[in-house]
């Protein structure tokens, strides 16, 4: 659990603007999730593709760094409708966040995913052709960290 | 005669037992909800390929020999926690606006694939290579997006009470679109 002095900054995010406006409304908060959703598969099939590539059982005819470029405008597009439907989420119930171990789950291994996909895998693989056992190491590593971002995210609606 | 099968489906002991479950009914939403992105992800990079949005260079049919598969696999998982989910509340959902819904999408999602690899897949080796293939391709994919969009949409407000029949008055739209048995609701 982090620090109780951090609580001001939650509660701060809860009476924002938005954050009241998602939270006063019946629809938005469903709404604004099912976008969320729609945008996990366009970014979950474009992280998938190449990690399946990378461990040699997707589309071995093509290079995983071509793969990661082709799809690196979907991923980051996908992304960016991830993390501003996930902020306004996020923002209407701050404070139940804080309490949340699963949100804390997920805080924790977003940016290590994000650093791992943006900062090692994609570099790795765009440089040219990885061997067989970095492209198993490098795909099931993000198979895994992913993972754990997505059911965690899934778990804060349980607590 | 669904409703009564519906009934005694939603009241066998392992359909309460799984509606009731603290951890194992989360356990199976969420597996639900993870695969979506093998699933659908998978699916709507192929989409994306055959309407000419994606993958330019890219043969149409390395990915249907080599990602669908794991879309193949995607579905039935979801197949399978999906059914599991209704079995946990069959009545409920049987009578959910937004499952409905969803089960139409599902209908035409499903009656698209079957279009698509009985009349467009057969001539795969006149636009392979094709960056725009032809426009019945082009067609199928837009639509698997816009169906699989929907049935994601609605299969996530299933979750939400709006449109219940215990939760009345509805508009009569509603009513009439989920069965609502007013009759039994008022006894």
């Amino acid at each position: 659990m982090p620090p109780e002095s951090w609580i001001g900054f939650f509660e701060w995010c809860e009476a924002t603007v938005l954050g009241s406006a998602v939270r006063n409304s019946i629809y938005a908060f469903p709404i604004i999730e099912a976008i969320h959703l729609v945008a996990l598969c366009v970014m979950g099939g474009a992280l998938i593709m190449v990690d399946l590539r990378l461990l040699g059982v997707g589309m071995k005819d093509q290079q995983a760094g071509h793969l990661a470029t082709l799809v690196r405008p979907w991923m980051v597009g996908a992304l960016a409708v991830m993390l501003s439907s996930g902020v306004l989420l996020f923002l209407s119930e701050a404070i139940k966040c804080f309490y949340n171990t699963s949100f804390w789950v997920k805080m924790i291994t977003l940016p290590i995913a994000l650093a791992f996909t943006f900062l090692v895998r994609d570099p790795r693989i765009m440089k040219g052709a990885p061997s067989r056992m970095q492209g198993r190491l490098l795909g099931s590593a993000s198979l895994a960290l992913w993972f754990v971002v997505a059911a965690a995210g899934r778990w804060i609606g349980y607590s | 005669m669904i409703r009564s099968l519906l009934d005694w489906l939603g009241n066998t002991p392992w359909s309460i037992a799984l509606l009731e479950s603290y951890y194992v009914w989360p356990l199976i939403e969420s597996s639900h909800v993870v695969f979506l992105a093998l699933f659908v992800g998978t699916a709507f990079m192929m989409d994306l390929r055959l309407v000419g949005l994606a993958f330019r260079g890219v043969p149409a049919s390395s990915f249907i020999d080599r990602l669908l598969p794991w879309t193949r696999i995607g579905f039935a998982i979801m197949v399978m926690t999906g059914l599991l989910l209704f079995y946990s509340s069959p009545l409920r959902y049987y009578h959910n606006l937004f499952f409905r819904i969803k089960c139409v999408m599902l209908a035409i999602a499903g009656l698209n694939i079957w279009m698509f690899h009985s009349r467009i897949h057969t001539s795969i080796d006149l636009w392979d290579d094709v960056w725009t293939p032809p426009r019945a391709a082009r067609i199928a994919g837009a639509l698997s997006i816009v169906m699989w969009t929907g049935v994601v949409f609605s299969g996530r407000l299933i979750a939400y009470n709006w449109f219940d029949c215990d939760i009345q008055p509805q508009p009569e739209w509603v009513n009439w679109v989920a069965q609502c048995q007013i009759a039994d609701l008022a006894q």
